[in-house]
């Protein structure tokens, strides 16, 4: 099949009705309503059906509905609504139904602003609804890798029997590239489907539920979770490692359209001599800790890491476990739906190889304590006798534990 | 002109105007057009709260391998359609760079002495051609006839896939209004 010019949003939808998705459930929300714009046009066309919830919360518990009677569904949103649907994914992740969620992520927190931003990375590998569970989260950084994530997505919803989460950002959004997608039309079925509830019909009977008031069996249906996504974990981690054949004196971890900014702004150090690597984890959950610790251990002892992400420092806690305090992993950073250019992330690079102060307004130092007043904004002050060695000033004293109360 | 892709120069282009002018219109055009003629593109809008009337741009890149950052901070073409876009992303163009400038709503001078600055009176050249608003054609005309980012054949046949179907009815005054602007830089000998 020959490429075809279209818009993140809509390739996605495409590559969901490709991937046999037939229900969708949504509400709009800048910056992906292309998806269910998209789809309210081509899914009646494949046979399947489109319903505009009246919220999120209804949309995502029609997709436990409709996942619970063996559909192949989806639903997608942009960060305030997937705040919105985390009680739904619980449910379905504690009922082992498989579906995806596009998240395509807006500035926050609160109902924020619709620019471009990574800061949904806590939500979506951590947080989102409560109790022992996990979704598998896949992060495209351009159209085609969405459309190919979003079948991959569908694979592994159907494999493990959980919800997979497809997060990406407005721009990946909002951006037309050329794209192929798999396939002829609408893709199959669920093949292996042994909990869709059909009416009982003389076989053995099937429950969805997620209610276990005995503690015995709600622990052992947590030990079987578990036994799930340690599978995942062992299995499923996919990242890529650009400029890791050449020594390399700066690793720098990113993802989605974070990790193809990187990549120019490398193209443009690497012309001055400068060596640096990219590690880009395409699964957030499971974080590839293992392949990013390797990137990070096949530096020399003085190389350097540096995540660079849209949000205030997220995923520089995974790469700081991985690291297990092996190095220091510093963090640059922009919110608000600003989007950091590639001369920006030049300039931060070219700073840490070389001690040249940058002057980008928008960077921000991640070590703790005052700025250091003679060596100017971003260096910290560092002294051992509670002044700075080189600015004199007093250094602040390190915070002390909160006492105990009640003591 | 040069017609051989494979001597194409990488190139990153911002389109910019009012909503309604048609800015993103020509730009997924151009990078449709470098699409079919075997090339990486991508087409990345602004979309901040903009309205009709506000400003809309759109910077689209064609390169012979995968693009890495769609977000250009200083491109090497502009195609300003309104003075607010010539003022704001005139200076930030790269030195030797493509400026095409609306003459018809633009009464100044970009300033910029290390670039090619181009002055095309779009909505004449338009109205010329069939329609008034077809004005935004004419801008891509003359940056292609610039700068041969790609061939007039192949925008041609964009414009036509572009319309397509039921707006089929502004395939000839839009082409028309490409070629003049083409014409408008590179006479024909």
């Amino acid at each position: 099949m020959s490429k075809v010019l279209m818009k993140g949003n809509e390739a996605l939808g495409e590559a969901a009705i490709r991937a046999g998705c037939v229900h969708f459930f949504g509400y709009p929300i800048t910056p992906q309503t292309e998806v269910p714009e998209y789809l309210v046009k081509r899914l009646p066309e494949v046979g399947g059906a489109f319903v505009q919830a009246e919220s999120e919360v209804a949309a995502i518990h029609m997709v436990y509905g409709a996942a619970g009677v063996g559909i192949k569904c989806m639903t997608s949103s942009s960060s305030p609504g997937i705040s919105l649907m985390a009680e739904g994914m619980s449910y379905l992740a504690a009922c082992e139904l498989p579906c995806v969620i596009v998240n395509i992520m807006r500035a926050g927190p609160g109902l924020g602003g619709i620019l471009p931003s990574q800061s949904d990375y806590f939500q979506a590998t951590r947080g989102h609804g409560h109790g022992d569970y996990q979704l598998i989260v896949l992060a495209p950084a351009s159209v085609q890798e969405a459309v190919d994530l979003m079948t991959l997505a569908f694979d592994l919803a159907e494999k493990y029997r959980n919800p997979v989460m497809v997060c990406a950002d407005g721009m990946i959004g909002q951006m037309m590239e050329p794209v192929e997608f798999p396939g002829e039309g609408r893709g199959e079925p669920f093949k292996e489907n042994d909990w869709e509830l059909t009416g009982r019909k003389g076989r053995a009977r099937r429950i969805v539920n997620s209610l276990f008031l005995a503690p015995e069996e709600l622990f052992q249906h947590n030990i079987h979770l578990k036994e799930k996504y340690g599978r995942v974990h062992r299995d499923e981690m996919r990242w890529e490692l650009c400029g890791g054949d050449e020594p390399y004196d700066l690793l720098l971890v990113a993802f989605g359209t974070m990790a193809r900014i990187c990549k120019t702004a490398i193209d443009e150090v690497r012309r001055d001599g400068l060596r640096v690597a990219l590690f880009r984890p395409i699964t957030l959950n499971p974080f590839p800790l293992a392949a990013c610790r390797a990137a990070m251990d096949a530096m020399h002892a003085k190389g350097q890491v540096l995540t660079v992400e849209m949000n205030m420092g997220q995923m520089v806690q995974d790469v700081r476990f991985a690291a297990e305090g092996s190095r220091d992993v510093d963090f640059y950073g922009t919110a608000g739906g600003i989007v950091p250019s590639p001369d920006q992330v030049a300039a931060e690079i070219r700073e840490r190889l070389a001690g040249v102060r940058a002057t980008t307004p928008i960077r921000l130092w991640s070590g703790a304590g005052l700025c250091c007043e003679a060596q100017g904004d971003g260096v910290p002050c560092a002294g051992t006798d509670g002044t700075c060695d080189t600015c004199g000033r007093a250094m602040p004293a390190p915070a002390a534990q909160p006492a105990p109360t009640g003591a | 002109m040069i017609t051989d892709t494979a001597t194409l120069m990488d190139t990153e282009v911002l389109m910019a105007g009012f909503g309604g002018q048609g800015t993103l219109l020509a730009g997924k055009v151009l990078a449709q057009a470098s699409m079919e003629e075997g090339r990486e593109v991508s087409w990345l809008p602004s979309y901040g709260p903009e309205m009709r009337g506000g400003t809309a741009n759109v910077i689209v890149c064609i390169a012979s391998k995968p693009i890495g950052s769609p977000l250009i901070e200083h491109p090497r073409g502009l195609i300003a359609m309104n003075l607010p876009s010539l003022e704001k992303f005139a200076p930030k163009v790269k030195p030797g760079g493509v400026i095409v400038v609306n003459q018809s709503l633009i009464d100044k001078d970009p300033r910029r002495d290390d670039c090619v600055v181009i002055s095309v009176p779009s909505r004449e050249l338009a109205q010329q051609a069939g329609s008034a608003r077809a004005a935004n054609f004419v801008m891509l005309g003359a940056y292609v006839g610039a700068t041969g980012a790609v061939s007039v054949e192949a925008v041609e046949h964009a414009i036509a896939a572009e319309f397509a179907g039921d707006k089929a009815r502004f395939i000839a005054s839009s082409v028309a209004a490409f070629r003049a602007g083409v014409e408008a830089v590179c006479p024909r000998s």
